[in-house]
């Protein structure tokens, strides 16, 4: 479990995210997974796509949107398994799932990102 | 037709019962009656042992809060024509306390904890009397005035799913005051409030389920004042991770 | 500090428990779980922008899979669903994040509505911008 002073940190990081999540995902679902598959829009092309993930500013912005969020995730699922269920006993084990489950995507996305 | 509305009464004896039930009362409808009224001719003229708690009639004194049909109300504020002629109405004692007799609640466990924020002008410096009186500017008595309404009425508990989960928080109204002192230019004692609350069981406790708000008489915003805590809080987390030990004159960061 | 409940202990009085289902025992508490439940969106969101990276990495096929994957009823269906829960996620977070940052102009607290607007103004430039970039014939 956090020291109590550190709660401000993981809200701070989960008000950022929450800002993150808010502005840029929903378009980013809605392109590749709703109107893509359904072919509402035209399917952009390899070339063009890994073309764009390239550049320097899309690294970044994609860095951005793949880190915070998650530690937006991670700090309401907690809270939301804490109270909705009631296993404030297991609060450690949960804890690590939510930020361990964070951090991998950060780690990973970084990695993507910088092989791309 | 007689006008009649049946109220659906908490009753709970400790002497004799092992948890509480309900006891139906039918009384006349009246436009004009509030709950408490129905509840006061019930005392006066069918069953004279029903307790509850009142005093002022006009929503100041904050004390007969119950929970009406569910959600928590001040009974001297809640009419009786917004349920309807025939209605049933169910009457509670306030959620999440613990009940003493009937619709009376144990409030001894809030007091200690509106009483651990330290709700009261905290001062570094006591300058003489001679010095005259603080000054407060119509802008600086603005950005804290809202916060500083509450009756301590606890609606804002009773309707707080995490006070019910988690009996050690410090909960809405409690947090809510020290955020009023906090945003009083004449108090110094926010740093040491912070200390009290930046905490699980103190502002960090709160998921901003905003129940509080949307329940009080007085338009305290309690969940507001707690968001803005946090936010304050995590900046002074910032603050001491970059500039460690770097404690200042608190007077000059009550202001936003 | 911990605030000890003195009323912790007491053979008279009568103390309600909590159920488990305490956010079904009204809409507005389901609301909130709700709400609290975006974040899964949001995360399984990233899930999919880590895939499709993934597949850039690994080259034209790749993505050609992805593409194909993507299309699968019962994606489609997550995805519409999840879709629906970013926008709850959004817009409760642009009409709640006034609350805790009011905005004072000349001593008076500006009203939320005018605060929250330019956030659904910037939603929607950003969206656009976004799309723009992935649209684009290059």
């Amino acid at each position: 479990m956090s020291k109590p002073s550190n709660e401000g940190f993981f809200w701070l990081l989960f008000s950022a995210g929450g800002v993150v999540a808010a502005v840029f995902i929903p378009v980013l679902l809605f392109l590749f997974g709703v109107a893509f598959p359904l072919g509402w829009l035209p399917q952009p092309s390899y070339e063009h796509l890994l073309t764009l993930a390239r550049s320097p500013l899309a690294r970044i912005f994609l860095f951005v949107v793949c880190s915070l969020p998650l530690f937006h995730w991670a700090h309401r699922f907690r809270f939301t398994l804490y109270d909705g269920l009631q296993v404030k006993h297991l609060n450690e084990a949960i804890f690590v799932l939510c930020y361990g489950g964070a951090l991998v995507g950060t780690l990973l996305s970084g990695y993507l990102l910088l092989k791309i | 037709m007689a006008e009649k509305i049946v109220l659906e009464i908490a009753r709970y004896a400790p002497e004799k019962d092992e948890k509480p039930s309900f006891q139906s009362f039918e009384v006349p409808f009246r436009k004009e009656w509030v709950v408490l009224d129905a509840l006061n001719h019930i005392k006066d003229k069918v069953d004279g042992s029903l307790t509850y708690r009142w005093s002022c009639r006009m929503g100041v004194c904050g004390s007969c809060g119950m929970m009406v049909n569910g959600e928590p109300k001040l009974t001297c504020a809640t009419f009786l024509s917004s349920y309807g002629n025939g209605a049933t109405v169910r009457v509670e004692p306030l959620r999440y306390f613990p009940v003493i007799r009937d619709l009376v609640t144990a409030l001894s466990d809030f007091l200690v904890k509106l009483q651990s924020v330290k709700p009261w002008l905290i001062r570094k410096d006591e300058p003489p009397l001679s010095a005259g009186e603080f000054l407060q500017t119509p802008e600086q008595l603005d950005i804290y005035k809202q916060f500083s309404m509450c009756i301590n009425c606890t609606l804002c508990y009773a309707a707080c799913p995490v006070v019910g989960l988690e009996p050690t928080f410090v909960g809405p109204a409690a947090l809510a005051l020290a955020q009023r002192y906090n945003m009083d230019n004449r108090d110094q004692g926010a740093e040491e409030r912070l200390g009290l609350l930046a905490h699980p069981e103190g502002i960090w406790g709160c998921t901003f389920v905003g129940e509080c708000t949307r329940v009080c008489p007085k338009h305290v915003d309690p969940a507001g004042a707690i968001q803005q805590y946090k936010l304050k809080a995590a900046l002074e987390w910032v603050k001491g991770f970059i500039l460690p030990r770097g404690s200042e004159d608190q007077s000059k960061e009550v202001r936003p | 500090m911990s605030v000890q409940p003195s009323t912790e202990f007491h053979p008279r009085w009568y103390r309600a428990p909590v159920s488990t289902y305490w956010w079904m025992g009204s809409w507005r508490y389901s609301l909130f779980i709700l709400r609290e439940l975006t974040s899964v969106a949001v995360a399984w969101s990233v899930v999919v922008t880590l895939l499709l990276l993934r597949s850039l990495l690994k080259g034209p096929d790749a993505y050609a899979h992805f593409t194909h994957r993507m299309q699968a009823p019962w994606m489609l269906a997550l995805n519409i669903i999840a879709f629906c829960f970013l926008l709850l996620h959004t817009i409760t977070w642009f009409n709640l994040a006034p609350r805790a940052m009011p905005v004072r102009v000349g001593g008076k607290r500006v009203p939320e509505f005018l605060v929250a607007a330019p956030n659904y103004v910037l939603w929607v430039v950003a969206s656009a911008a976004i799309a723009w970039f992935v649209l684009r014939k290059s």
